[in-house]
Parts: C-alpha cells; structure tokens; sequence
C-alpha cells in the first residue's frame, strides 16, 4: 500500500465564529490521499469543498483540525512555501505576461538557470499539447489553450500535490469531455497525487480513484467511484451520484445475505449484506436504468407511463404505479425494444442484485 | 465565550505571521507609519486642548462655547457648507446629466471646463473672483456694480465654481453607471420620460446625490483658501485656527478650533464611508447591456444645455481674467500688458519653484507606491487589525488639511521628532494626506481583478514582494499613475495644510502666491497661479503620453478624489 502523501485530520473551517453569521463551512474532515492517486471533491456548491481545497492550498487556515504533506504538519505554513500548486477556475494566467513568462513564472520564483528554465518550460508545454505558442498572451488564447496553460504552469514546479479547483468548469460540454480524459491520462502518466475539486458527478466518476462526497461541510461518504455508485451509504449520496427512485420499505425477513423487504405492498427478495432485523424500516433504492420494461403483468409492478424523454441513446419513462407512487425508467438503445406512447400501460421488473437498502440513519 | 474565540483566533494569527516574516515586517511598519504621521498628530491635538499645560483644563472649550466671537465661526462654516453642498450638487447633477443622459454636443469641451477648477490652486477662483466683482473688478466696472465680494456670498459663490466639479464627477460615475435597461423598462411599462425620471433615474442615483452632497460639504468646510482671500467680515473656521496659531501663536486655542473643525468633518466621513456607500444600487455586473442613450426630449435637453453653457462661460471668464490680469502692470489702476510679473516670478519666485518641485518630484513616487501597498494590504491579504489600518490610512481624506498642519507643527516641533522647519515635514504632509485617494482608487482596481491571479503567483511559490511587483502592481498601473498625477497636483497645488509647515528654507509657490494676494499684488499672483497652471498641465499631458505609448490605450490619468 503506498503511504499517504496528504493527511486532514478533523479539520474545520468556521467562518465568524461565536457570531450570529457564523458558517461551518467545513465540519470535522478526515481524508488521507495516498501517493499518485487522484482524490475529488465532489459535491454541491457551498458544501466545503473548494474551502477544503483553499485550506490544502493555504488561502484559508482551519479553525480546528490538521494537515499534513507528506509527514510535514502545514497548518501554518504560508501557501507559497507548500508543496502544492493549483489549477484555478478562472485559470488566474498573468494577463500581462505571456504563455512561457507565465509558465516560466514558478521556476523563476525557485531560482532556476536560464537554460533550465527555457528546457522545463518548453518540455510542460509540449506535455499539453502547446508547442508554438509560448509567445503569445493568454487573452488572445481559447479557453481550452488557457486551461492546458493553467495546467502546465502548476506542472512545471513538480508539485507534491496538485490542486484543480473546478478546472474544466469554464468550457463548453464537449471540450469538458475531452480534456478530462486528457487530465487523467496526464495524471496517471506523470503519477501525481492530485485533489480534485468538482459539482459534476459525471466527472468525477470518470476521472477518480476515490471519491469524497460533501455535503454541508460534512464528509457523506468516501470511496472508489463503482463503490460510491453500487452501494451509497446514505439517501443523499444515493441521489447525487446518479439518479435513483426512492421508496420506503420493511424488512420482512434477513439470512445469509438475503433480504426479505416489502416495498409498494409487494415482498422482493434481494442480495445486500447488512444488519438488517425484521421490522426495520428502510429506503429503497432503485436506479431507473436497473428496471426492465416488460409485458403488462409480466413484471414487480404494471404501471402507466405519463410521460417521457428521449435523448436518443436513451429513453427515460416517468412511470405512475398502482397506488400513485412514481418511478423513473431508463431505457438503452430504446428503439430496438419500441417507443413507449404516454398512457400506455406496461410492466416493469426490477434487477434483484441492484437494488441497494439504507437504513433510517 | 467569544472573547475565548477571538483570543485563540488572534494567537492563529500571530503564529501564522510569525512563518511568514515579509509580510509581518510589511504589516508592523506601514501600521508603525500611519500611527505616528496620522494618529499620533492628531493626538496631539487633542493634548494640546484638553491639556494645554500638562493638566487637564477645558477652559478653551468652555470658552469655545460662550464667547460668540469663538463659536460664530464654526456656524458660518456650516452655513457657507451647506449652501455649497446644495448648490453645488445642483449643478453638478444638470452637468452630470447633460454628459450622460442627454446627446448635446461638444461633450469633451464641457467636461474639460469642469477639471479647471480642480487642477488650478483652489484659491484662484477666489483671486478671480476680485478680478471680476471686486474694486475695479471687470463686471465692477462694466455695470457699475455695488456688490461687496467679500463676505458670506463672495464666498458660497467661489467656492460654489470651485467645488461643482467634484459632485460633477461623482454623479457622472453614478449616473453613467445606471443601466438604460431599466429606464426603457420604465417606459416600456408605460410611463412618461418624465415619470421615468422621477421614478427611476433620480431614486438610483439617490446615494451618489448623498455622497456628493456629503464630499462638497466637507470639502467647503475645510476649504482655506478661498475664504482667506475672499472672506471678508465673514470669519470661518479654518482661517480662526490659522490665525489662532501664525498670529497668535496661542496653540492650545489653535488646537481646541482644529477639534470643532475636525468633528463635523468626520461625522460626514463615517456616515458617508460606512452608510451612504453602502446603499448604492449601482451594480456593476460586466454585462455590458446594448441599449444606449435615451433619445432626450427637448424640453430637457435645452434647459440643461444653456444652464451648462452659462456655467462654463463662468469658468472661463474667471480663468481668462486672471490670465489677462496675470499680463497687466498694476491691475485696476494700469491695465497695460508686460512680461514683468512673470519675469518676477521666474526671478523673485525662481527659489520657491525649484523648492516646491524637488518636494512634490520626492513625495509623488513614494506616496504613490506607499498607497498601492496599502491598498494592496488592504484587498487581499488577511491579518489582525486590517479594518483599522484601512480605517487610519483613510482618515486624512477626512481630516481638514488646516487640522493636519496644526496637528503637525504640535507634534515635529520638538525633539526627538523634530522635523519643522525642513522639507522633509512638507514631504510627510503630502504624502499622508494625499494617499487615500490612491489607496482608494488602488483598492478599487485591485477589486476588478480576480484575487485568484495573485494567489496563483503565491501559489507558485512567489512571496509577498514578488508578487507585489510582478504580478499586482503592472496590473493596477493605471491606479498607481492616477494616484501619483494626483499627489503630483496636490502638491503644485494645495495650501491649507502646508501653509504651517513652511519655512524660510522652503517654501511654496501656493503660498508664494498667497502672500502676493495679500499685499495686493493681484497681477503678480495671477502669474504665479499660471505658472502653477502650466507646470501641472505640463505633467498631466506629459505623463498621459507616456503612459498612453507604454500601454497602448487611453487612459483617464486625473481621477479627482
């Protein structure tokens, strides 16, 4: 297992503390990103996370709590002599200088040769794919070319850890795509411990070996990204990441990794370890893509379809179900199975090994 | 329970700064500067009132308040205040008006008329004045006119002409700023121009109305010049402690006046800095909006013009006066031309020219990178005490400039801090009483720029000077260079405070010129006020053309406070 590179231990951040506008924006985080892997964020805006960040940085101190680089307590190191450097979301390039002064800038600050500078400078921006254009000022640049700048400027120094605060916030959709897919591919390659600040689930599900769920300044839940996904340890992690139906349910029965629950007055039985006891109540958690359309009658439930979208690659069916209660159906490749016309009345059976249960906690 | 917080969070603070010793030294020594060269003055004001000789003794402001002959020139300072703030708001709201909401033409030449008064010494509309209204004054003569210039009217006119420009330039950025979106919504919604003005334009541009009202009060309130030339029997308040102290030499009285005059001023100051500016509605969201002018009704649009054109001729009949005067032998009584009077002042005045550029080509640059920062300080970093540094640093704005020179001679005369009779004292008075200005205009730019720029350049490993010089001080150069112009100006120009801190090894064109005034040399005066005139212009255009070849645009370089 390699060893930590980056340690919070029950830090807080309060803003205003013991006045009436006093805010939590971080309450009692505890994380520890090991040595080359990519860790995010993830969360809504003003759930901490990019305070969190600010805090690893050294912009903001933590109110209570540690960080540790490497085994270097930094709580009260200045930020320019941390071993991170950020990615920002406004990319903050020195408008005034150009794309190599602006990459050059950080190996200037360490007092590096001329020479070395000039072959360091080149190398990082050959890295990012932005060879010829170190003469340029960032403004004449696309946002894209302006991100890969960013990056390779926060490169160039050999961070311990690198910092990217919603990098790819400010492209358009499909070069979001792309250049996360860069990003990660560069992570990997270059193996560095990286944070990674993001409100997109798609996102960091693509781009992280863990992922840290925030809400409110609380850690909800860390994990792999199939972890976080397959098994939510609470409603809300279940209903950010993704999208899922949620109905209440009782335990009935619970052996052996069986669980005995009835959910919309129908008994299901379902594979979850747990400690379950009969007469527990739970939610049951139900992604729309983990429900087979089927004849009327055939399947869990029947139900009316209301109405739906289609995207093309996928169908989405907002289902009405006996007794009023909704569910989301996602279908793939929907064409092959037919199009389903509103007021139709259809079946639908629900994947035994992907519906998920949380208890009330 | 929050004093244990506050304790823990301040000793944070402490340890933090310790690691971080650049900015700890910063910190320690520009709050060290502003203590003792504005604090620690007007402390010493209050020493020498409350304990004139060591104890404790209110007989001077007991006194204040008895004798009439003591208070009734605090009431004609606000009087004349008063009436300068309307009617200069008046006139600056139509100017203001005229150049943003209407379409009359000539627009360049009006605002430029409007920046005279502000780069000329404040006092020469007074001297214009004379040479207009006074004895053998022009319109005098014309009309055989029997007003008396001296007095309470002379004096709310002078000042009125002087000051009119400053609400002009606060409501022009008010108004320019009040987006024509919402008055085509107002009349999209079916109200009449009129109503739209009433019911939209006005109300918006309510707090900017305040804060000119409020700065041309103050402004009048400390004005010196003006009324020392022009006052008459109409004692104010600024002339009283100038008198108190140069004539008199009785400094605890001197002092006690400075307090009745330093109250009110910083009354405005606090209700304008932490009130008025907070209810501004002008937002300025960067989404520049495509709807432009509204086409103005005639009914408005000619009003405001011909009120514009009587206002400029104003101007420009007071400064054509004072420049013909400037050529005249003896005005009134020989008006033919001659070069004598500035042959006189490049002779005669040649020391105090040379004296009074070597003081502002010193105090300019450093009050200028002193100011930026602060301002720096101020917008982006954190510490312990930031609020009071801001709220010190700013203070002079405030304090009225015959306060800051008595509080300086009270407190640089006498070892170790003695600093009278030397040009550094001149220098320290420009420098701490013109940097809010710039330290404002700094803190402005330094908003418009994302903070994430310099804490890039910290992030990369750059401390606290590099990041000062590389990275935000290029990016605020246009604040940086306005404030100099500015200081450069004020110290061609200013009077009041000064005026203490001279001395027969240095001394100062304005006061030359006041001097002049005072032995009746009108003509000799006017010439020291044009070549005052020209040697800020001179600097003006000049650094325009080179600030103009270095970045490449046009750059408004003179933002009066």
């Amino acid at each position: 297992m390699a060893e930590a590179e980056l340690i919070l231990q029950h830090v807080s951040k309060i803003f205003a503390e013991g006045t009436t506008r006093e805010v939590k924006a971080v309450d009692d985080l505890s994380l520890e990103v090991k040595k080359g892997l990519l860790v995010t964020l993830l969360g809504p805006s003003g759930c901490g996370k990019t305070t969190t960040l600010r805090m690893i940085a050294g912009f903001e101190y933590p109110t209570r709590g540690k960080i540790f680089m490497g085994d270097k307590l930094i709580n009260d190191i200045p930020p320019q002599r941390r071993d991170s450097a950020m990615v920002f979301q406004s990319y903050a390039l020195f408008p005034h200088m150009t794309v190599f002064e602006n990459v050059a800038y950080g190996l200037k600050v360490r007092r590096f040769s001329r020479q070395e500078i000039k072959r360091k400078v080149v190398q990082a921006l050959k890295l990012v794919d932005l060879e010829g254009l170190e003469d340029r000022p960032p403004g004449q640049l696309s946002g894209g070319q302006q991100q890969r700048v960013a990056l390779s400027r926060a490169l160039v120094t050999e961070p311990k850890v690198l910092l990217f605060d919603e990098p790819l916030s400010n492209l358009d959709a499909k070069l979001r795509v792309s250049t996360r897919e860069e990003l990660r591919r560069l992570q990997q390659k270059l193996s560095i411990t990286s944070i990674y600040v993001t409100h997109d689930q798609a996102e960091a599900m693509t781009i992280s070996d863990e992922i840290t769920v925030m809400k409110d300044g609380r850690v909800q839940q860390i994990g792999f990204p199939e972890q976080i996904y397959l098994h939510p340890e609470n409603k809300f992690v279940a209903d950010f990441i993704g999208e899922a139906n949620f109905y209440r349910g009782t335990i009935i029965k619970s052996q052996d990794g069986r669980v005995e629950v009835k959910m919309l007055d129908r008994l299901i039985t379902i594979n979850q370890d747990g400690d379950f006891h009969p007469g527990d109540e739970v939610e049951v958690v139900v992604r729309p893509e983990t429900v087979d359309i089927v004849a009327q009658g055939k399947g869990d439930f029947d139900g009316v379809v209301k109405f739906s979208h289609y995207t093309g690659s996928a169908a989405t069916y907002h289902l009405e179900l006996r007794g009023g209660q909704k569910m989301e159906v996602k279908v793939l490749n929907p064409q092959e199975k037919g199009l389903l016309r509103d007021e139709e009345v259809v079946g639908v059976k629900l994947h035994r090994n992907n519906i998920h249960l949380l208890t009330g906690k | 329970m929050k004093i244990t917080i506050y304790l823990r969070e301040s000793r944070n603070e402490i340890k933090r700064l310790i690691k971080d010793p650049v900015l700890l030294i910063s910190i320690v020594f520009i709050s060290g500067l502003l203590f003792l060269f504005i604090a620690f003055p007007l402390i010493k004001v209050f020493q020498y009132s409350l304990w004139p000789r060591g104890e404790f003794s209110a007989k001077y402001f007991v006194e204040f308040f008895q004798r009439s002959y003591r208070w009734r020139p605090l009431i004609n300072s606000l009087t004349v205040g008063a009436l300068v703030a309307l009617l200069g708001t008046v006139i600056g709201f139509i100017y203001a008006y005229g150049i943003t909401r209407t379409d009359i033409p000539f627009k360049r030449f009006f605002r430029t008329v409007a920046i005279f008064p502000i780069i000329s010494p404040p006092f020469l509309i007074a001297l214009a004045a004379i040479f207009v209204f006074g004895n053998h004054g022009v319109i005098t003569d014309l009309f055989n006119l029997d007003w008396d210039i001296y007095g309470l009217d002379g004096l709310v006119m002078t000042e009125t002409l002087a000051y009119f420009p400053l609400a002009f330039m606060v409501l022009e950025g008010v108004l320019s700023k009040v987006d024509p979106a919402m008055e085509e919504a107002a009349l999209d919604l079916g109200a009449s121009k009129l109503r739209t003005f009433f019911t939209v334009t006005l109300p918006l541009a309510t707090p900017g109305i305040a804060t000119a009202l409020l700065l041309v009060f103050i402004r009048s309130l400390e004005d010196f010049g003006n009324p020392i030339v022009i006052q008459g029997d109409f004692p104010v308040l600024t002339v009283e402690a100038f008198l108190a102290i140069t004539g008199m030499y009785n400094m605890p009285l001197g002092a006690t006046l400075a307090i009745f005059l330093l109250v009110p001023t910083m009354i405005i100051f606090v209700v304008q800095k932490y009130w008025v500016s907070r209810k501004s509605y002008v937002t300025v969201t960067g989404r520049p909006s495509g709807a432009g002018l509204l086409s103005t009704e005639k009914h408005a649009k000619y009003p405001v013009m011909v009120a514009m054109i009587f206002l400029s001729s104003c101007v420009l009949l007071f400064y054509g006066v004072v420049l013909y005067g400037s050529f005249t032998r003896l005005w009134g009584v020989d008006n033919s031309l001659t070069l004598e009077n500035y042959r006189y002042v490049f002779t005669v005045g040649g020391q105090y020219i040379s004296d009074t550029l070597t003081i502002a080509l010193i105090a300019t640059p450093i009050g200028g990178i002193l100011a930026m920062i602060i301002a720096y300080l101020v917008a982006r970093k954190k510490f312990l005490g930031k609020g009071v540094m801001d709220f010190v640093s700013m203070l002079n704005f405030a304090v009225p400039g015959v306060v800051v020179g008595i509080a300086y001679i009270l407190a640089f005369n006498t070892r170790p801090l003695q600093l009278t009779g030397t040009a550094l004292i001149i220098i320290l008075v420009f420098i701490f009483r013109r940097m809010p200005v710039g330290i404002r205009d700094g803190i402005a730019q330094l908003q418009q720029i994302d903070p994430g720029i310099d804490e890039a350049s910290t992030d990369l490993g750059a401390g606290m000077f590099r990041t000062f010089g590389r990275i935000t001080l290029p990016l605020i150069a246009p604040a940086f260079l306005s404030g100099m112009v500015y200081m450069f100006v004020r110290c061609m120009t200013a009077i009041s405070a000064v005026i203490f801190v001279v001395s027969a090894d240095w001394q100062l064109l304005t006061v030359a010129l006041l001097h002049e005034v005072d032995n009746a040399d009108l003509a000799q005066a006017a010439a020291y006020g044009y070549v005052i005139i020209v040697i800020v212009l001179t600097a003006i255009i000049g650094l325009r053309l080179v600030v103009g070849g270095l970045l490449g645009r046009r750059t408004t370089l003179f933002q009066p406070e």
